[in-house]
Protein backbone atom coordinates (compact mmCIF):
# COMPACT_ATOMS: atom_id res chain seq x y z
CA UNK A 1 0.00 0.00 0.00
CA UNK A 2 1.01 3.41 -0.90
CA UNK A 3 1.06 5.13 2.68
CA UNK A 4 3.37 8.29 1.74
CA UNK A 5 0.66 11.52 2.43
CA UNK A 6 2.59 13.53 -0.13
CA UNK A 7 2.06 10.68 -3.06
CA UNK A 8 -1.73 9.87 -1.28
CA UNK A 9 -2.77 13.57 -1.83
CA UNK A 10 -1.95 13.62 -4.87
CA UNK A 11 -3.62 10.71 -6.16
CA UNK A 12 -6.56 11.74 -4.27
CA UNK A 13 -6.62 14.95 -6.83
CA UNK A 14 -6.07 13.14 -9.75
CA UNK A 15 -8.50 10.60 -9.05
CA UNK A 16 -11.30 12.15 -7.18
CA UNK A 17 -13.54 9.16 -7.62
CA UNK A 18 -11.01 6.70 -7.45
CA UNK A 19 -10.05 3.82 -10.26
CA UNK A 20 -11.79 1.12 -9.30
CA UNK A 21 -14.88 2.39 -10.86
CA UNK A 22 -13.47 2.64 -13.87
CA UNK A 23 -11.32 0.01 -13.51
CA UNK A 24 -14.38 -2.77 -13.13
CA UNK A 25 -16.06 -0.95 -15.89
CA UNK A 26 -13.51 -0.87 -18.36
CA UNK A 27 -13.54 -4.67 -17.67
CA UNK A 28 -17.14 -5.12 -18.11
CA UNK A 29 -16.64 -3.27 -21.45
CA UNK A 30 -14.22 -5.62 -22.61
CA UNK A 31 -15.94 -8.87 -21.29
CA UNK A 32 -18.78 -7.66 -23.80
CA UNK A 33 -16.71 -7.14 -26.53
CA UNK A 34 -15.36 -11.33 -25.58
CA UNK A 35 -18.67 -12.69 -25.40
CA UNK A 36 -19.38 -11.57 -28.96
CA UNK A 37 -16.00 -12.32 -30.29
CA UNK A 38 -15.97 -15.92 -28.92
CA UNK A 39 -19.02 -16.45 -30.17
CA UNK A 40 -18.70 -15.20 -33.46
CA UNK A 41 -15.28 -13.78 -34.28
CA UNK A 42 -16.52 -10.03 -34.94
CA UNK A 43 -14.71 -7.23 -33.00
CA UNK A 44 -17.70 -5.27 -32.86
CA UNK A 45 -17.45 -1.60 -32.52
CA UNK A 46 -20.31 0.71 -31.91
CA UNK A 47 -20.29 3.83 -34.55
CA UNK A 48 -20.63 1.62 -37.10
CA UNK A 49 -24.39 0.99 -36.10
CA UNK A 50 -24.88 4.90 -37.05
CA UNK A 51 -24.66 4.27 -40.84
CA UNK A 52 -25.81 0.62 -41.31
CA UNK A 53 -28.90 1.90 -39.53
CA UNK A 54 -29.06 4.62 -42.26
CA UNK A 55 -29.11 1.76 -45.03
CA UNK A 56 -32.53 1.09 -43.50
CA UNK A 57 -33.86 5.00 -44.88
CA UNK A 58 -31.18 5.75 -48.02
CA UNK A 59 -29.90 4.03 -50.77
CA UNK A 60 -26.61 5.78 -50.67
CA UNK A 61 -23.70 2.96 -51.39
CA UNK A 62 -21.65 4.14 -48.17
CA UNK A 63 -24.54 2.85 -46.43
CA UNK A 64 -26.06 0.17 -47.85
CA UNK A 65 -22.45 -1.27 -47.53
CA UNK A 66 -23.41 -2.30 -44.13
CA UNK A 67 -26.87 -4.09 -44.75
CA UNK A 68 -25.73 -7.47 -44.33
CA UNK A 69 -24.68 -6.13 -40.57
CA UNK A 70 -27.13 -3.96 -40.07
CA UNK A 71 -29.72 -6.17 -38.44
CA UNK A 72 -27.08 -7.45 -35.38
CA UNK A 73 -25.84 -4.21 -35.00
CA UNK A 74 -29.36 -2.93 -33.81
CA UNK A 75 -29.50 -5.73 -31.57
CA UNK A 76 -25.98 -4.63 -30.43
CA UNK A 77 -27.17 -1.30 -29.31
CA UNK A 78 -30.44 -2.52 -28.08
CA UNK A 79 -28.20 -4.36 -25.63
CA UNK A 80 -25.81 -1.14 -24.98
CA UNK A 81 -29.34 0.96 -23.59
CA UNK A 82 -30.48 -2.04 -21.84
CA UNK A 83 -26.94 -2.32 -20.09
CA UNK A 84 -27.05 1.40 -19.31
CA UNK A 85 -30.79 0.64 -17.64
CA UNK A 86 -29.58 -2.30 -15.89
CA UNK A 87 -27.21 0.15 -13.76
CA UNK A 88 -29.42 2.14 -13.15
CA UNK A 89 -31.60 0.10 -11.74
CA UNK A 90 -28.68 -1.36 -9.41
CA UNK A 91 -26.09 0.76 -8.71
CA UNK A 92 -27.27 4.10 -9.92
CA UNK A 93 -30.41 3.21 -7.53
CA UNK A 94 -28.44 2.28 -4.34
CA UNK A 95 -30.09 -0.91 -4.81
CA UNK A 96 -26.89 -2.27 -4.96
CA UNK A 97 -23.41 -1.32 -3.41
CA UNK A 98 -20.06 -1.99 -3.64
CA UNK A 99 -16.82 -0.70 -2.12
CA UNK A 100 -15.56 -0.49 -5.74
CA UNK A 101 -18.33 1.66 -6.89
CA UNK A 102 -18.06 5.66 -6.25
CA UNK A 103 -21.42 7.15 -7.11
CA UNK A 104 -20.24 10.82 -7.87
CA UNK A 105 -22.03 13.83 -8.37
CA UNK A 106 -21.81 14.77 -11.77
CA UNK A 107 -25.63 16.24 -13.55
CA UNK A 108 -28.98 15.48 -11.72
CA UNK A 109 -30.93 12.43 -10.62
CA UNK A 110 -34.54 11.36 -10.88
CA UNK A 111 -36.80 8.99 -10.25
CA UNK A 112 -39.26 6.72 -12.20
CA UNK A 113 -41.22 4.15 -10.68
CA UNK A 114 -38.11 3.51 -8.00
CA UNK A 115 -35.68 3.79 -10.93
CA UNK A 116 -33.17 6.28 -10.19
CA UNK A 117 -32.01 7.77 -13.76
CA UNK A 118 -29.79 10.34 -14.36
CA UNK A 119 -29.37 13.60 -16.85
CA UNK A 120 -26.86 15.34 -17.89
CA UNK A 121 -26.50 19.12 -17.24
CA UNK A 122 -23.79 19.74 -20.58
CA UNK A 123 -26.17 22.21 -23.04
CA UNK A 124 -28.09 20.42 -25.59
CA UNK A 125 -25.91 22.87 -28.55
CA UNK A 126 -22.56 21.20 -27.17
CA UNK A 127 -24.19 17.46 -27.47
CA UNK A 128 -25.75 18.39 -31.22
CA UNK A 129 -23.11 20.11 -32.54
CA UNK A 130 -20.12 17.80 -30.68
CA UNK A 131 -22.29 14.65 -32.26
CA UNK A 132 -22.48 16.15 -35.71
CA UNK A 133 -18.63 16.23 -35.83
CA UNK A 134 -18.10 12.47 -33.85
CA UNK A 135 -20.82 10.94 -36.56
CA UNK A 136 -18.57 12.39 -39.43
CA UNK A 137 -15.87 11.91 -37.90
CA UNK A 138 -15.84 8.25 -36.58
CA UNK A 139 -16.73 7.06 -39.99
CA UNK A 140 -14.07 8.98 -42.22
CA UNK A 141 -11.89 8.07 -39.53
CA UNK A 142 -12.52 4.03 -39.70
CA UNK A 143 -13.80 4.07 -35.94
CA UNK A 144 -14.91 5.29 -32.48
CA UNK A 145 -13.57 4.98 -29.26
CA UNK A 146 -14.58 1.14 -28.66
CA UNK A 147 -13.66 0.15 -33.06
CA UNK A 148 -10.52 1.61 -32.50
CA UNK A 149 -9.60 2.66 -28.74
CA UNK A 150 -10.74 -1.26 -27.33
CA UNK A 151 -10.79 -3.84 -30.42
CA UNK A 152 -8.28 -1.64 -32.58
CA UNK A 153 -5.61 -1.20 -29.35
CA UNK A 154 -6.59 -5.07 -28.04
CA UNK A 155 -5.56 -5.89 -31.47
CA UNK A 156 -2.24 -3.62 -31.44
CA UNK A 157 -3.14 -2.21 -34.65
CA UNK A 158 -0.74 0.76 -35.98
CA UNK A 159 -3.47 2.09 -37.30
CA UNK A 160 -6.09 2.24 -34.09
CA UNK A 161 -2.93 3.21 -32.23
CA UNK A 162 -2.57 6.21 -34.40
CA UNK A 163 -6.39 6.77 -34.67
CA UNK A 164 -6.81 6.64 -30.55
CA UNK A 165 -3.80 9.12 -30.41
CA UNK A 166 -4.99 11.56 -32.69
CA UNK A 167 -9.16 11.67 -31.14
CA UNK A 168 -7.61 12.04 -27.93
CA UNK A 169 -4.99 14.43 -28.28
CA UNK A 170 -7.42 16.61 -30.31
CA UNK A 171 -9.92 16.08 -27.81
CA UNK A 172 -8.20 17.24 -24.90
CA UNK A 173 -7.19 20.34 -26.90
CA UNK A 174 -10.70 20.94 -27.63
CA UNK A 175 -12.06 20.51 -24.48
CA UNK A 176 -9.54 22.67 -22.65
CA UNK A 177 -10.17 25.72 -25.03
CA UNK A 178 -14.16 25.62 -24.81
CA UNK A 179 -13.75 25.19 -21.08
CA UNK A 180 -11.21 28.23 -21.18
CA UNK A 181 -13.79 30.39 -23.25
CA UNK A 182 -16.01 29.61 -20.20
CA UNK A 183 -18.27 27.35 -21.34
CA UNK A 184 -19.58 25.43 -18.67
CA UNK A 185 -21.18 22.97 -18.16
CA UNK B 1 -27.46 -14.38 -43.65
CA UNK B 2 -30.52 -16.08 -43.25
CA UNK B 3 -28.94 -19.31 -42.06
CA UNK B 4 -27.32 -18.01 -38.75
CA UNK B 5 -26.93 -19.78 -35.70
CA UNK B 6 -29.74 -19.27 -33.68
CA UNK B 7 -27.76 -18.37 -30.52
CA UNK B 8 -26.22 -15.07 -33.26
CA UNK B 9 -28.40 -12.54 -32.34
CA UNK B 10 -29.12 -13.49 -28.58
CA UNK B 11 -25.31 -13.47 -27.59
CA UNK B 12 -24.73 -9.98 -29.26
CA UNK B 13 -28.00 -8.76 -27.12
CA UNK B 14 -26.23 -10.06 -23.87
CA UNK B 15 -22.59 -9.20 -25.09
CA UNK B 16 -24.16 -5.19 -25.90
CA UNK B 17 -25.65 -5.35 -22.22
CA UNK B 18 -22.55 -6.19 -20.28
CA UNK B 19 -20.85 -3.56 -22.54
CA UNK B 20 -23.25 -0.96 -22.08
CA UNK B 21 -23.45 -1.59 -18.32
CA UNK B 22 -19.85 -1.15 -17.78
CA UNK B 23 -20.22 2.17 -19.66
CA UNK B 24 -23.01 3.03 -17.52
CA UNK B 25 -20.89 1.56 -14.09
CA UNK B 26 -17.38 3.49 -15.35
CA UNK B 27 -19.43 6.80 -16.07
CA UNK B 28 -18.44 7.19 -19.44
CA UNK B 29 -22.16 7.52 -19.96
CA UNK B 30 -21.96 10.59 -18.51
CA UNK B 31 -20.18 13.12 -20.67
CA UNK B 32 -19.14 15.46 -17.65
CA UNK B 33 -16.84 12.65 -16.45
CA UNK B 34 -15.45 12.59 -19.81
CA UNK B 35 -14.69 15.72 -19.90
CA UNK B 36 -13.28 16.27 -16.34
CA UNK B 37 -10.93 13.64 -18.04
CA UNK B 38 -9.96 16.02 -21.00
CA UNK B 39 -9.90 19.01 -18.55
CA UNK B 40 -7.48 16.87 -16.52
CA UNK B 41 -9.72 16.96 -13.63
CA UNK B 42 -10.41 13.33 -13.27
CA UNK B 43 -7.81 10.94 -15.27
CA UNK B 44 -9.92 7.66 -14.65
CA UNK B 45 -10.62 7.41 -18.16
CA UNK B 46 -7.94 5.56 -19.73
CA UNK B 47 -8.19 2.74 -16.91
CA UNK B 48 -11.91 2.24 -18.63
CA UNK B 49 -10.18 2.38 -22.77
CA UNK B 50 -6.90 0.32 -21.66
CA UNK B 51 -8.77 -1.67 -19.13
CA UNK B 52 -11.28 -3.16 -21.86
CA UNK B 53 -8.19 -3.46 -24.55
CA UNK B 54 -6.33 -5.71 -22.53
CA UNK B 55 -9.55 -7.80 -21.60
CA UNK B 56 -10.40 -7.70 -25.28
CA UNK B 57 -6.81 -8.27 -26.16
CA UNK B 58 -6.07 -11.57 -24.79
CA UNK B 59 -9.26 -12.70 -26.46
CA UNK B 60 -7.90 -11.86 -29.78
CA UNK B 61 -5.02 -13.13 -29.07
CA UNK B 62 -6.10 -16.65 -27.83
CA UNK B 63 -9.15 -17.38 -29.12
CA UNK B 64 -6.87 -18.41 -32.74
CA UNK B 65 -5.37 -21.14 -30.61
CA UNK B 66 -7.94 -22.47 -29.12
CA UNK B 67 -10.61 -23.06 -32.08
CA UNK B 68 -10.43 -22.77 -36.51
CA UNK B 69 -13.91 -20.97 -36.39
CA UNK B 70 -16.47 -19.17 -34.64
CA UNK B 71 -19.21 -21.32 -33.16
CA UNK B 72 -22.00 -19.13 -34.08
CA UNK B 73 -20.63 -17.94 -37.37
CA UNK B 74 -18.17 -19.92 -38.83
CA UNK B 75 -15.71 -17.25 -39.26
CA UNK B 76 -12.34 -17.44 -38.59
CA UNK B 77 -10.82 -15.62 -35.41
CA UNK B 78 -9.54 -12.42 -36.91
CA UNK B 79 -7.67 -9.00 -35.10
CA UNK B 80 -9.27 -5.96 -36.13
CA UNK B 81 -6.96 -4.47 -38.40
CA UNK B 82 -7.47 -1.57 -40.43
CA UNK B 83 -5.20 0.07 -43.10
CA UNK B 84 -4.03 2.96 -42.31
CA UNK B 85 -4.27 6.20 -45.12
CA UNK B 86 -5.11 9.54 -44.48
CA UNK B 87 -8.73 9.85 -43.68
CA UNK B 88 -7.46 8.06 -40.30
CA UNK B 89 -5.71 11.61 -39.55
CA UNK B 90 -8.68 13.56 -40.26
CA UNK B 91 -11.44 11.70 -39.42
CA UNK B 92 -10.00 11.13 -35.80
CA UNK B 93 -8.97 14.94 -35.71
CA UNK B 94 -12.75 15.45 -36.22
CA UNK B 95 -14.12 13.43 -33.81
CA UNK B 96 -11.90 14.71 -31.32
CA UNK B 97 -13.26 18.03 -31.78
CA UNK B 98 -16.71 16.64 -31.61
CA UNK B 99 -15.47 14.35 -28.37
CA UNK B 100 -13.92 17.45 -26.53
CA UNK B 101 -16.88 19.88 -27.39
CA UNK B 102 -19.55 17.08 -26.14
CA UNK B 103 -18.40 14.87 -24.24
CA UNK B 104 -19.42 11.65 -25.41
CA UNK B 105 -19.22 8.94 -28.26
CA UNK B 106 -20.96 6.56 -29.88
CA UNK B 107 -21.47 3.54 -27.61
CA UNK B 108 -21.23 5.84 -24.66
CA UNK B 109 -24.37 7.73 -25.99
CA UNK B 110 -26.18 4.58 -26.08
CA UNK B 111 -25.52 3.59 -22.45
CA UNK B 112 -26.45 6.99 -21.45
CA UNK B 113 -30.29 6.73 -22.78
CA UNK B 114 -30.39 3.76 -21.00
CA UNK B 115 -28.94 5.71 -17.74
CA UNK B 116 -32.06 7.59 -18.73
CA UNK B 117 -30.39 10.43 -20.12
CA UNK B 118 -32.79 11.96 -22.49
CA UNK B 119 -30.49 14.92 -22.96
CA UNK B 120 -28.45 13.05 -25.28
CA UNK B 121 -30.74 12.64 -28.00
CA UNK B 122 -29.25 15.76 -28.92
CA UNK B 123 -26.04 13.78 -29.59
CA UNK B 124 -27.55 10.78 -31.13
CA UNK B 125 -29.51 13.28 -33.66
CA UNK B 126 -25.81 15.08 -34.39
CA UNK B 127 -24.38 11.84 -34.82
CA UNK B 128 -27.01 10.59 -37.06
CA UNK B 129 -26.71 13.72 -39.18
CA UNK B 130 -23.39 13.53 -39.17
CA UNK B 131 -22.98 10.30 -40.54
CA UNK B 132 -25.52 10.80 -43.03
CA UNK B 133 -23.87 14.10 -43.99
CA UNK B 134 -20.32 11.91 -44.85
CA UNK B 135 -21.95 8.87 -46.53
CA UNK B 136 -23.93 10.75 -48.85
CA UNK B 137 -20.66 13.06 -49.68
CA UNK B 138 -18.41 9.87 -50.26
CA UNK B 139 -21.56 8.23 -52.15
CA UNK B 140 -21.29 10.67 -54.81
CA UNK B 141 -17.86 11.93 -54.72
CA UNK B 142 -17.22 8.01 -55.78
CA UNK B 143 -20.43 7.50 -57.77
CA UNK B 144 -18.43 10.93 -59.34
CA UNK B 145 -14.81 9.02 -59.86
CA UNK B 146 -16.20 5.50 -61.01
CA UNK B 147 -18.29 7.31 -63.89
CA UNK B 148 -14.85 9.22 -64.56
CA UNK B 149 -12.37 6.59 -64.96
CA UNK B 150 -15.48 4.68 -67.00
CA UNK B 151 -16.34 0.79 -66.70
CA UNK B 152 -14.80 -0.85 -63.12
Amino acid sequence: MVTDPVLLQATADLFPNGISRYAVGGLLVGLGTVLIYIGTGIPAGASTFLESTLSYVSDQYRFQQYVGSRDWRLVFTAGIILGGLAFAATFQSGLVTSPLYQPGTTGQLYDIGGVTLWITDVQPWRLFVGGILVGIGTRIGKGCTSGHGVCGVGSASKTSLVGVLTFLTVAIGTAQVVAALGVSP
Amino acid sequence: MSDRHPLFKPLIFVGGIVFGFGLGFSHMARPEVVLNFLQFEDLGLPFVMFGAAIVSGIAFAVMPRLLDRAPLTGDPYERRLKPFDRNVLVGGAVFGVGWGLSGICPGAAYASLGVGNVTILWALAGMFVGAYAQGYWRSRSQARDTAATGTD
